[in-house]
């Protein structure tokens, strides 16, 4: 039971990472696939780009492009961002808290591979008769005229996924309720855990009202039910409402976690404490708690009246207030510091002018009367390209290169991440800011192409070469991670030398059970205080050395979801009335799924012990600095 | 060598020039050269927000650039610790009250637009003589063209909406199949067209359409309705009172039939296929299955985007789907006994179509 | 934790379904779920409202013509009841009375299948109206609501019975205790829902 790595052989790796239940592992698989997502994600991306470089272009039919952008968006927020992120909060977030795992192993494991095989389902759709192509926001009423199968694998591959990360959601808050170390107040807990509470809470109370959505969805197009069927007196608004009450929380679930990582860097690299750390926390819980309340700005122009858009109007502005809070308290902690200018840490610096920009164009759209002119056109694309962009993906890529080391225990080139930045930094720029402009000049969005007589031929050709930067950027990072693995030099504990919190107290990467002794936390940044004292251990103990209690690995979470994504294709066929097949894939995958849920509450799992003779073992393996 | 910095500095100037001139873009477009009261008060909108943001950006840049140049490490010294700071309530307050004052110097105004906006009251306000004093213009949004019935006057057009300037003119939006977006940027923001309901506003209109360099101004789909989302393009012709209403008494007239030979060939054979969508009287209300073709020959564009030649204009009539995919017009062949359009079937279609006009 | 370690009332401890990390993580746990579950139920009444007595031109029902009280009326009440008996059990359970809980479960089990039953008749009666599932959008919003809910009491009764049934030999120990409080938690949320839907669905279609 040593948790020295052995030589292992291929299969038995793909083996043990389909069965594991350890979070550090399934951190590895949510990167693994929410890094693929994301370059198919990408490659979308350039293609938009490439049909409007030029005006009249023919490169892709107007099909086409409507199911590129509607994949683009889907794919780039559910299936790259927000597991990126679950991979980061997977990894991080029990090591800060001082915990051997997360509250639920099992249904962690169950989380990831129900958003996998949700994420694979929606993206066969390309091979198997077309892609979704009313919009990743799926608005009814052309969904419900949108002809093949699109937007049942839109409806059914997220319907999947989204209980993936509801699982997910729920397992982060329990962890963090329950399994904080001893001294490990609300008030001391890193800020990267902080956002991932509310995160998850976020996760938790919007992603039913996109669940209802999506079977409302599934209904009308399948079963017959007349929801958002005007004519039988269903109501295509009824969509909006349910999408935005999910849709806005969900920018919130990918920023507030982008805003945790920047948070740790800003302290890292400036070798101080977090300035105004509880001004930062409340600012936090307000931003979640405000994110539910101004769904409706992304409806100002649907016609919901005056009153609404003016309340909602007044509601969305008020965000701003707790984002300024963060933004001048993070200028604060960099102010008076010691700044070194790493990889994750320009990637920090670079993330507040670039957020900036975007948040206070959001302002200007919640001003209602003057939405009314940027709803729907190009200033919106760049709007959210800059929050999402200059917001989250600078926070993935920073934090990639972060916690590569704590993830995998080697640093990805310092040299190559600068390379990246560089590239990516001026050609997101360079796509993104014109586009304010272009929507100002009355381009509408989601247009696949656009006549020269319109005076927008500049600005996108400017625009896409701009994308071709931010490829060559991503191209870098994946030369570096390549270079990085094959050198394979490894770390200890606090490669970057300025660690503040626990997760740096222990190996890179940390064994398998984490914490050998529960570590008992003095206060916030706890690390950095025993540093201080000048504790060469880093941490102090809550407990003597002792047998530690552990999970089994099992495979019924990959055999619950591979039966839920056979089940999803007869469900999808099923009513195609020629195919009688489908019926028996329907009831078969059903059965897999809900047999290996039998299995699991009737077959007791009591986990195992590692004994306190194992754990000496490990020690004297010299496994404290991760060789 | 100073006369190449001369001339790199000349070239740096127009360059930034011709980018800020193309950045108000084209004025029948451009919501940054407003032609209409709507659109003006959202670029007065547009200017106080981005006055404000700027004096936002500008705070946060200055700090930011000061933090980043003096805290470096490489002038703190690479073992120096600085001091841990907690926080500063002060500050905190500070940062918390300016944005909030910020914030309440928009709202005022947004609030007020916003109630302002949407006042259609006046709209049902009736003159002496017993006729509503404003012009209603009922807006039908199909797959991909856009139906405008004058419900007063009795009369329909379809993809190009005229207007009289200078006064207010209201919108009733409906859409018959898919969500759509009523936007004519120059003149105002948009409002959705609905499938479920009607939704109502207003614009003005104070330039003559004349003015423009193409004689009208460009409107917009800008709800993604499906393939040809795109190419739902409309256009607006804004004409002085006197004018429209000659406009609209030469619209309640019979049309005249085709004179010449080959318009009266392609008469007949509209009348045999094509009228069963299309009508050519200005006369009636809404739910044409295709666009009303009675001002045709006065139009800007063909389908909405085409520049408006008989080439175009067989092009489309030959193959739909190649020009506007996904659009409703029925396979020429299934109207023509199975067979394409031949060549001077074509053009005795065209020169009909060009003869259709109110105008003079 | 030794799941078999033998209790007795006098050790068993006066809160067994927080007893243990576990118990303690699947109580916050499930606590969270519900309020998952109770957005998922608020989307479905919003718009179970705004679809009421909607549908095609010149639709022959509504709430007010449809529906009539007393067979709900009798649901309600035997719904009621079952919440009541599930208290019982838990009462039993933590005085490790085990006999006596898997008695008063039966009974729940009972009373909810009884309730199942009414309401699938209630149902099948609309349908033979001519109100089917795909009527109107009034029909789709009123299957959906009253059918999850449905849909929630058949998964309670099989968790119950898939306890009562996995761990009759075995009795009461502090792997399974979390569960049985667990299950009779959710089977309150189903009750809470349903005084919900009678009061929204049903008295206030009735009204008008």
């Amino acid at each position: 039971m040593s948790s020295i790595a052995q030589k292992k052989g291929f299969g038995a790796t793909i083996w043990d990472f389909m069965t594991t239940v350890d979070h550090k592992k399934i951190a590895i698989l949510y990167l693994i696939s929410g890094g693929f997502f994301f370059l198919v994600g990408g490659l979308e991306a350039m293609l938009i780009r490439v049909q409007l470089a030029t005006a009249g272009n023919d490169f892709l039919s107007a099909g086409t492009y409507n199911e590129i952008i509607t994949m683009h968006g889907t794919t780039m927020i559910f299936l790259a961002a927000m597991p990126i992120l679950l991979a980061f909060m997977n990894a991080i977030m029990p090591l800060q808290i001082g915990a051997r795992d997360v509250a639920f192993p099992f249904l962690n494991s169950l989380g990831f591979w129900l958003f996998f095989f949700g994420g694979i389902f929606l993206n066969l759709s390309w091979f198997m008769g077309g892609a979704p192509d009313a919009g990743w926001t799926n608005y009814a009423s052309l969904a419900l005229a949108s002809e093949g199968h699109g937007i049942d694998f839109y409806s059914l591959g997220l319907t999947i996924s989204g209980f993936g990360t509801l699982i997910a959601g729920i397992n982060f808050l329990v962890t963090i309720i329950n399994m904080r170390a001893p001294g490990m107040t609300y008030m001391r807990m890193p800020l990267f855990t902080w956002t991932t509470f509310v995160a998850s809470a976020l996760i938790l109370l919007a992603f039913p009202p996109l669940t209802v959505g999506l079977f409302f969805m599934v209904f009308d197009r399948m079963f017959g039910a007349s929801f958002f069927a005007v004519e039988m007196g269903g109501n295509t608004i009824i969509w909006e409402h349910l999408f935005w009450i999910f849709g806005h929380p969900e920018v919130y679930i990918l920023i507030l976690p982008a805003f945790g990582i920047f948070s740790e860097i800003f302290a890292i690299f400036s070798r101080k404490r977090l300035f105004g750390y509880t001004a930062l926390v409340f600012a936090t819980i307000l931003i979640g708690f405000y994110g539910f309340m101004v769904w409706a700005h992304h409806m100002f122009t649907v016609g919901l009246g005056p009153t609404a858009n003016a309340v909602f109007a007044l509601a969305t502005m008020i965000i701003a207030v707790p984002t300024g809070i963060k933004i001048f308290n993070w200028l604060l902690t960099i102010w008076g510091g010691n700044i070194s200018f790493t990889t994750p840490m320009i990637y920090a610096v670079a993330f507040i002018p670039s957020f900036v920009a975007g948040g206070v164009t959001g302002v200007m759209q919640a001003i209602a009367p003057l939405d009314y002119q940027l709803h729907d056109s190009y200033f919106i694309v760049a709007h959210f390209h800059y929050v999402i962009v200059g917001g989250v993906v600078l926070a993935i890529l920073a934090g990639t290169h972060l916690y590569w080391p704590k993830m995998f225990g080697t640093m990805l080139s310092e040299k190559l991440g600068k390379w990246t930045f560089w590239f990516f930094f001026i050609g997101f720029h360079l796509t993104f800011f014109i586009q304010h402009f272009l929507g100002l000049m009355g381009m509408p969005r989601r247009v696949y192409t656009f006549g020269a007589d319109q005076g927008w031929d500049l600005f996108n050709a400017i625009s896409s070469a701009g994308a071709v930067l931010m490829a060559i950027g991503v191209i870098i990072l994946l030369v570096n991670v390549v270079m990085t693995s094959i050198k394979n030099e490894r770390v200890g504990n606090d490669p970057w030398g300025d660690g503040r919190t626990l997760e740096w107290a222990i190996a890179s990467p940390p064994p398998f059970y984490n914490f050998a002794q529960t570590p008992l936390v003095r206060g916030l940044d706890t690390f950095w205080i025993e540093k201080m004292d000048g504790n060469k251990k880093g941490m102090i103990y809550a407990e003597p050395l002792g047998d530690i209690h552990m999970p089994n690995g099992s495979i019924i979470p990959f055999v619950i979801s591979l039966g839920m994504f056979i089940a999803s294709f007869g469900a999808l066929y099923f009513l195609d009335g020629d195919k009688p097949w489908a019926l028996a894939v329907l009831i078969i995958g059903l059965v897999i799924t809900f047999g290996s849920m039998l299995v699991r509450s009737l077959k007791d799992d009591l986990g195992f012990h590692i004994t306190k003779a194992e754990l000496l073992e490990d020690a004297k393996g010299g496994n404290t600095d991760g060789h | 060598m100073m006369k190449g910095i001369k001339k790199w500095r000349l070239f740096a100037l127009m360059t930034t020039l011709l980018v800020f001139l193309a950045g108000c873009g084209r004025e029948e477009i451009s919501t940054l050269i407003p032609a209409g009261k709507v659109a003006q008060d959202q670029f007065n909108l547009l200017i106080l927000s981005s006055v404000v943001m700027l004096f936002v950006i500008i705070v946060v840049s200055i700090i930011f650039v000061l933090a980043i140049v003096k805290f470096r490490r490489s002038k703190m010294g690479e073992d120096m610790i600085p001091e841990q700071v907690e926080g500063s309530a002060r500050l905190e307050f500070l940062w918390t009250a300016v944005p909030i004052v910020l914030l309440l110097i928009l709202a005022v105004p947004t609030v007020y637009s916003t109630f302002d906006l949407a006042d259609v009251s006046t709209m049902d306000v009736q003159a002496e003589d017993g006729n509503s004093s404003h012009l209603t213009v009922n807006v039908t949004g199909k797959l991909y063209w856009w139906e405008f019935e004058y419900p007063e006057q009795g009369i329909v057009t379809a993809q190009e909406l005229v207007v009289p300037t200078d006064e207010r003119v209201y919108f009733n939006l409906i859409s018959a199949d898919i969500k759509h977006s009523f936007w004519i940027p120059s003149i105002g923001g948009k409002l959705d067209v609905n499938p479920e309901n009607v939704n109502t506003f207003y614009l003005e209109f104070d330039q003559e359409s004349s003015e423009l360099e193409d004689g009208v101004f460009y409107g917009k789909c800008a709800e993604l309705c499906g393939p040809s989302h795109a190419l739902m393009d409309f256009k607006v012709k804004s004409v002085d009172r006197e004018e429209f209403d000659q406009w609209v008494t030469a619209m309640q007239e019979e049309p005249t039939p085709a004179e010449d030979a080959v318009a009266q060939e392609g008469q007949e054979l509209f009348e045999q296929s094509c009228i069963a969508c299309h009508a050519t009287s200005g006369v009636g209300g809404t739910g044409g299955v295709g666009p009303n073709l009675a001002t045709f020959g006065d139009r800007n564009r063909i389908a909405g985007y085409l520049e408006h030649d008989e080439e175009n204009l067989k092009n489309w009539i030959a193959d739909p789907q190649e020009y506007k995919p996904g659009n409703l017009m029925p396979d020429p062949e299934s109207l023509n006994d199975g067979e394409p359009f031949t060549e001077q079937q074509l053009d005795s279609l065209a020169a009909y179509l060009m003869g259709l006009t109110v105008e003079e | 934790m030794d799941i078999n370690q033998r209790y007795t009332p006098q050790s068993w401890p006066e809160h067994p379904e927080t007893a243990t990390m576990e118990g303690k993580n699947k109580f916050i746990g499930f606590w969270l779920l519900l309020a998952a579950e109770t957005v998922t139920f608020a989307s479905l009444f919003a718009t179970y409202l705004a679809l009421k007595d909607k549908g095609p031109s010149g639709m022959e029902f509504s709430a007010a013509g449809l529906f009539e009280l007393p067979l709900v009326f009798a649901m309600t009440m035997i719904l009621l009841t079952s919440s009541l008996t599930s208290v019982y059990a838990m009462y039993h359970m933590k005085n490790h009375n085990f006999k006596a809980m898997q008695a008063w479960l039966g009974i729940t089990v009972l009373l909810g299948a009884t309730f199942l039953g009414l309401e699938i008749y209630e149902f099948n009666h609309y349908v033979h109206l001519g109100f089917g599932y795909t009527n109107s959008a009034f029909s789709s919003a009123f299957y959906t609501l009253v059918g999850t809910h449905g849909a929630h009491v058949l998964f309670g009764l099989s968790w119950f019975i898939a306890l009562m049934l996995r761990n009759a030999k075995r009795g009461l120990n502090m792997y399974n205790a979390p569960k049985f409080y667990l299950a009779s938690l959710y089977w309150h949320f189903i009750d809470v829902v349903w005084v919900f839907i009678f009061t929204v669905v049903y008295l206030m279609g009735v009204i008008g």
